[in-house]
């Protein structure tokens, strides 16, 4: 009889299921430290973050995993008393290096909200804005040519091509979601953040944003907060398990999944956490 | 370990684990009784321990039943998920060993028809070393206990040696007399059968580690059953 | 076999057992299972009569609270009611004018004394003459002096504009005979609206003799007496005859003052409030100057105005009962609340949406204008017309920066002397004489109608422009 098991090598550890790209991180971040005030909110977290993957970030509340993912945008910078040690580079370029335009980065690292937040304008001028501030375009023509891009890139194009007038809040919370992401897709990021960006929708719309990423990471670096456990080993290939501010453990999400080298790390997502 | 958050899928775990411990124990007492049978010729005992055989199969069920609701309800994650995957081995494992053991009790009822010609010594002797074996991934099984597996696991080795010595003693028996062919073909049956419940043991333990660590064995598991290659030469002058 | 679910429902037992647990549930007649589900209830601890008091207990005391808040809000109704009644009641008929009918003479030799036909010689006509001599001709048998002047006290020191202003319109009326609707005196008005009570001497209101109540019952009687529209009252600035007041010079006074203080504190209150919700750090000293504009909105207003005369009057030497003044001193009084409620409406503009617009990219300025502005806009303009309308009946302030002034013009500046509308009010209801207190009514009515009108505007902004999110 064949074991169910037999391919172990002698010696070596098993390999992770899905092997690290050959390229190199896209996101690197070397001992990040972030405070609130007083707060010590992320302790001394390093982790490598790979193009074409979706690396999700787990953990209980208040773990910091938000954070973290708005560290890697300097969404925090709008957070008053918010202090970053550490190093983050993104290509090789240190995100917290002063001379790096903060805007500029945003434009690099888009970002995905746990509410649709569509702006109240209409759907065109939704995905437009981006790409309008940061003058990526020259003729109304190629605006539009971004927008439709776009909006099929976030499969809402054939939902809403013949309403792109009607105000996007008007539209259903997968599809307000879904134009949320077009809007991030629009200024062409390397980097996409999500911060649990299915927490308000129905299992449909979950199912559809889940499909939009898988076919989204074979262009960017998608990074997602979920709460839904079920939801980071549906969509990411690679998984980080954050605790009161640390980074556990990092792995393949298959890995991390069906046996986790750390006992928090299995306490939290076999439901034991006290 | 800690206890879920949620106790009635503690309790839904701890169910599955009792099925199975339960599965194991009337499994092992199969094998006990019927190498016990065949060594005391006892056809009674031996029918009984046949007609035992469709408990075994319910309680196979039962597991499998229990693990595909915790499946589908409480989608186990990790040691959980490993131990549900692992406890449908298990069953199916446990309830090929008491599918041997029933063979072996079916074959006892005809030799216990036959004269006693062949020893059975060195089955029964085979058979301890199983035996033992069972015995411990249970108790490894019950206690979590990875080094237990482990031990049961290498002890595979011994099982093997011990029924290359029972087949090549019951070739040249066959070879000696020809009336002794019908037991020692049902014997070498049941050796083999004793050789496969060893086996399954060692799939047993190699599960019960990947429950308790979600990894394989570190090793090439040892393997010598030379049988396959076996030829014994007829004594000169028959 | 045991009746009890499974502790976490899910019946993780032998298949059989939840295979017969299932076919029980079923076999069971359903008159059984009526009877079964009465047995519970009755079992209920939240079906016992004690149970049932209680919560008729509860019900009582929800009603209870109700009627408190629908006496409150009919008591406050009431009041309203009451309020807006008497002031129609009192007010309403200062909107018609007792006028009498003359057939008028225009002489040339009064009313054109230098026979040019010109606007200037018309100026200098005396139309007084012209009308009185009018009066004489419908009463030939009233002679000497006191019982002419009785007679002449009929009418109105102003009802010689009214056909002056006839005259001037039209030149060529002069030399002919024409029919005049003539303003007559407040006495004969209040004696018209019935104000008045006659006396057992003949007299009337204690204002007019027995031989004007005569003339006054004749003229009614022949239809040469009766009440018209008040057009004067739009048209005409303070008097101090009652029958000639108007608002205009208060409603242009209040406009001119508001539109100063709009024109400061609108800029003002809504680049501060953008910079403090926006822009500026969280310090011991930004909390001084919030704490500050919260303190400065509940300051009473007259301290505004003796600021304003002590600053911009004795200081700055600005001219006195102006509009610009008036209007710069209600707008100190109004940019806190103005501050408050427009940082409110930058507050309500939910961060989701700053945070989509910086996630994009955007530069605060342009988060700000580009969204957080727009969204806050409606509430910053329903604030700001609230805190006009407030400026709108302010009266305190005013009073000390001289505002309070007898003013007969309608102003034409904002340097010029004006009085506001409620200073209007104010001084009207100060007047003893009985003509003013219809006026005072009516003046309220009309302020009220202004408010109204501000406030409908604040609410068709705020419906027009909110958006949802």
């Amino acid at each position: 009889m064949e074991t169910p098991f037999s391919s172990a090598q002698p010696g070596t550890a098993p390999p992770p299921a899905v092997p690290l790209p050959n390229e190199p991180p896209s996101i690197v971040a070397r001992n990040v430290n972030v405070w609130y005030g007083d707060k010590h909110a992320i302790k001394n977290v390093s982790i490598d973050i790979y193009r074409r993957q979706v690396t999700a970030f787990i953990g209980p509340s208040g773990c910091g995993k938000s954070t973290f993912l708005r560290v890697l945008n300097r969404m925090n910078d709008i957070i008053e008393g918010c202090r970053v040690t550490g190093k983050i580079t993104l290509d090789g370029d240190d995100i917290y290096d002063p001379r790096l335009d903060v805007v500029q980065l945003r434009a690099r690292v888009g970002m995905v909200f746990q509410k649709p937040n569509p702006f109240p304008k209409s759907i065109y001028d939704n995905v437009a804005y981006g790409p309008r501030i940061h003058g990526l375009t020259r003729s109304k023509k190629e605006l539009d040519e971004i927008v439709e891009k776009s909006l099929r890139r976030a499969a809402l194009w054939d939902e809403v091509k013949d309403r792109l007038d009607e105000p996007g809040t008007a539209l259903s919370g997968g599809q307000q979601q879904r134009l949320c992401i077009a809007r991030a897709i629009a200024v062409s990021p390397d980097v996409i953040l999500m911060d649990e960006p299915c927490s308000a929708l129905d299992p449909i719309a979950t199912a559809k944003i889940e499909e939009l990423m898988d076919e989204l990471r074979q262009d960017y670096t998608i990074i997602i907060v979920t709460h839904s456990m079920q939801q980071a080993a549906r969509v990411s290939q690679r998984t980080a398990f954050f605790h009161l501010g640390d980074l556990v453990e990092v792995g393949s999400t298959e890995q991390i999944f069906t046996r986790p080298q750390d006992r928090r790390t299995q306490d939290y997502i076999t439901g034991r956490f006290g | 370990m800690a206890d879920h958050t949620v106790r009635s899928f503690d309790e839904a775990l701890e169910r599955l684990r009792d099925t199975l411990l339960r599965l194991g124990g009337i499994a092992e007492k199969a094998l006990t009784e019927a190498i016990a049978a065949l060594a005391k010729r006892d056809a009674d005992m031996a029918a009984h321990i046949v007609q035992r055989d469709a408990e075994l199969d319910g309680l196979c069920r039962l597991a499998e039943d229990q693990a595909v609701k915790l499946l589908a309800l409480r989608q186990p994650m990790a040691s959980d998920l490993r131990l549900v995957v692992g406890a449908i081995r298990m069953a199916l494992d446990l309830e090929r060993v008491g599918d041997y053991a029933a063979n072996i009790a079916k074959r006892t009822i005809v030799l216990a028809q036959l004269p006693p010609a062949i020893s059975v010594g060195p089955i029964q002797r085979m058979s301890r070393i199983v035996q033992e074996m069972l015995k411990d991934t249970l108790d490894a099984f019950a206690a979590h206990d990875v080094e237990k597996a482990q031990s049961v696991w290498e002890r595979d080795e011994q099982v093997d040696e011990a029924y290359n010595a029972v087949f090549r003693s019951l070739l040249t028996y066959m070879m000696e007399d020809p009336r002794n062919i019908t037991p020692c073909a049902h014997l070498l049956f049941i050796a083999k059968n004793v050789e496969r419940i060893g086996d399954h043991a060692t799939n047993l333990a190699e599960t019960i580690r990947f429950i308790e660590l979600g990894e394989e064995m570190l090793k090439d598991r040892p393997k010598r059953d030379d049988s396959p290659f076996a030829i014994v030469e007829p004594p000169a002058g028959v | 076999m045991s009746n009890q679910p499974a502790k976490d429902g899910i019946p993780l037992r032998s298949p059989q057992d939840a295979a017969g647990a299932a076919a029980a549930a079923v076999a069971l007649p359903r008159e059984a299972v009526d009877e079964a589900v009465v047995a519970n209830r009755s079992a209920s601890r939240h079906t016992t009569a004690e149970a049932e008091k209680r919560l008729r207990r509860r019900y009582a005391a929800q009603r209870r609270f109700k009627a408190y808040g629908i006496t409150a809000i009919a008591i406050a109704v009431g009041a309203l009611l009451w309020l807006l009644i008497t002031l129609l009641a009192n007010g309403l008929s200062a909107f018609q004018q007792t006028y009498i009918r003359l057939e008028v003479t225009l002489d040339p030799a009064l009313v054109d004394p230098r026979g040019d036909r010109s606007e200037e010689s018309i100026r200098t006509g005396d139309f007084g003459g012209a009308i009185r001599q009018a009066l004489r001709e419908r009463f030939p048998d009233v002679v000497g002096r006191e019982r002419l002047r009785n007679l002449f006290g009929l009418l109105s020191s102003g009802a010689e504009f009214d056909v002056r202003d006839k005259v001037l319109a039209d030149p060529s009326l002069i030399g002919t005979k024409q029919t005049f609707w003539v303003l007559a005196s407040t006495d004969v008005d209040m004696l018209r609206k019935g104000f008045f009570e006659r006396q057992p001497d003949g007299g009337a209101g204690g204002r007019l003799n027995a031989e004007q109540v005569a003339w006054f019952d004749q003229l009614k009687a022949a239809g040469d007496l009766d009440l018209r529209f008040n057009k004067r009252f739009f048209t005409n600035a303070d008097s101090r005859e009652p029958e000639m007041v108007g608002i205009l010079g208060g409603v242009v006074g209040s406009f001119l003052t508001l539109s100063v203080c709009l024109v400061l504190c609108f800029p003002f209150g809504v680049a501060a409030a953008i910079y403090l919700e926006e822009f500026a750090p969280k310090n011991w000293f930004t909390d001084l100057i919030e704490v500050n504009i919260n303190n400065l909105a509940a300051v009473p207003s007259i301290i505004f105005g003796l600021l304003g005369l002590a600053v911009f009057l004795n200081f700055f030497g600005m001219p006195r009962s102006a509009p610009l003044v008036g209007g710069i001193v209600l707008a100190l009084m109004s940019l806190p609340t103005i501050i408050i409620a427009s940082r409110a409406a930058l507050r309500a503009v939910p961060p989701s949406i700053r945070e989509a617009a910086y996630g994009l990219g955007a530069s605060k300025m342009q988060v700000v204008l580009h969204h957080v502005l727009p969204l806050g806009l409606p509430g910053m303009m329903t604030g700001s017309i609230i805190a006009m309308a407030q400026a709108l009946g302010e009266t305190a302030p005013l009073l000390m920066i001289g505002m309070v002034a007898f003013i007969v013009g309608i102003p034409k500046g904002l340097t010029d002397s004006a009085t506001v509308l409620p200073v209007q009010i104010f001084m009207w209801a100060d007047n003893p004489e009985r003509g003013f207190v219809e006026k005072t009514s009516a003046a309220i009515l009309v302020l009220l109608a202004f408010l109204l009108t501000m406030n409908a505007i604040a609410i068709f902004l705020r419906k027009k422009f909110e958006r949802r999110w």
